[in-house]
């Protein structure tokens, strides 16, 4: 077994920047569509509404399919400059990735704000404060704090999405995985070794965001 | 554009997932009330073991549960029973999937049970009710208000994960939309074609967990 490690560490190595990368883009994306849900244009509102309904409606296999198999289908995109990301299956599974995990985390931010106590935005209108001086000041710090245990969930999920990537050719921890039993024949060895890598990244993670959330707490007066 | 006849077959595949839904569904929620029994025990070994399979399921991708049970568990079996054992794709899809909707199911159970009120159950002995009459006229009835929405989010799950049995080769709507892809070169039709029955299905799921829902609390 010790003979795998390099390629077990390689598998680990695109499922980790599978997960990074996905994470990122995800949280800015959703950022940027949970303020663009409380926008002034109907039109800007609606489409992120449509695209959160598609997106959280349908399986993440058939989006990362959609993205790297569908994409070919027009002879303008294979023509134009996005065709050198989509017809890398890593940019595609990075795409499809962060786009479903942007959806899933915009709901948990709409929902975050919506439970921040209305008398703090009252006190924030009564001392005068401009709409984007509140939302900077206190409605983001506190609706941060209240999405934390439910993103956290949200970053394991797209540690689990990644092995989807292995569909499309990439040779991640799942990917990997396949390919050495394929050599070796030994499917349960490899299996076990598998979980293994997934349940101790997936401790890694809890205790990441239980720092975060000791960190970010607000301090109690005894 | 052209379908090319390819509709019915993406209908009998859309069946083939709705059934398969359906099994990992009712299998789950075997697991899923055992697993919770489990763990409210007194005894501590049982509940390490119902807890320690929750974190297991809930930590690993659904695609390495499925391959495990498909691939691996067939392993062991032909290991152990000294003949080539081949579970079916199907049976392995219900499993997989009904393991994994156990495992979060067990923790929507046990949160509905803890939600009932003491009072309640102090209540029922007060009236002189045994422990099975307390269970099945004010602990189930109530229960199940509060699990039907943490059900209802778990059988959304549970219908977009069931697109991965097409990996282990099961003929299910994602299966019949590949293979229209390949045959006529037109891949993002028939994906999206998929993703649309996929909206509808859980659109038309998520109305009937309304009614539910709705019918639930109808007292309150």
């Amino acid at each position: 077994m010790i003979a795998y490690l390099p390629q077990l560490m390689s598998g680990l190595l695109v499922t980790l920047m599978l997960m990074l990368a996905s994470a990122g883009a995800g949280l800015l994306l959703a950022i940027l569509m949970t303020l663009g849900s409380y926008s002034d244009k109907w039109l800007i509102r609606k489409i992120i509404e449509a695209i959160v309904f598609f997106i959280r409606g349908t399986p993440l296999l058939v989006q990362i399919f959609l993205i790297y198999y569908g994409m070919g289908q027009f002879a303008w995109i294979r023509d134009s400059f996005l065709w050198f990301l989509l017809r890398e299956p890593m940019s595609c599974a990075i795409i499809a990735l962060s786009l479903n995990s942007a959806c899933y985390t915009t709901v948990i931010l709409q929902g975050a704000i919506q439970s921040v106590p209305r008398n703090e935005i009252a006190a924030t209108e009564a001392i005068g404060m401009r709409k984007w001086l509140a939302f900077r000041r206190i409605i983001f710090p506190r609706a941060f704090r209240i999405a934390i245990p439910a993103y956290s969930n949200e970053v394991i999920m797209i540690l689990k999405g990644t092995s989807l990537a292995s569909t499309i050719t990439l040779l991640d921890i799942m990917g990997m995985t396949q390919r050495l039993i394929g050599e070796t024949y030994q499917t349960v060895e490899f299996y076990l070794i598998a979980a293994g890598i997934y349940l101790v990244l997936n401790g890694i993670i809890t205790s990441i965001f239980a720092v975060l959330q000791k960190w970010s707490a607000i301090p109690q007066k005894d | 554009m052209q379908l090319n006849g390819f509709y019915l077959q993406i209908l009998s595949g859309t069946l083939v997932t709705i059934k398969l839904a359906l099994c990992a569904a009712v299998f789950g929620m075997a697991v899923g009330l055992i697993a919770a029994s489990l763990e409210s025990i007194p005894n501590r070994w049982l509940r390490y073991v119902a807890a320690s399979f929750i974190f297991i399921i809930r930590g690993l991708p659904e695609i390495l549960v499925l391959f495990f049970i498909y691939f691996g568990a067939a392993a062991i079996l032909s290991h152990l029973l000294d003949h080539y054992v081949d579970i079916s794709s199907f049976a392995a899809g219900v499993i997989a999937l009904g393991l994994i909707f156990g495992a979060y199911a067990s923790q929507v159970f046990r949160g509905a049970f803890l939600a009932i009120d003491v009072g309640q159950i102090e209540a029922g002995k007060a009236m002189g009710f045994g422990r099975v009459q307390i269970l099945t006229r004010i602990q189930l009835p109530q229960a199940w208000r509060h699990a039907i929405p943490g059900l209802g989010n778990l059988w959304l799950v549970l219908l977009k994960d069931t697109a991965i049995v097409t990996l282990i080769g099961l003929s299910d709507m994602m299966n019949e939309a590949k293979l229209a892809a390949s045959t006529t070169h037109e891949p993002f039709t028939f994906y999206f074609i998929a993703a649309v029955i996929y909206l509808l299905i859980t659109s038309v799921s998520q109305k009937i967990i309304n009614v539910f829902t709705h019918h639930a609390n109808r007292y309150i």
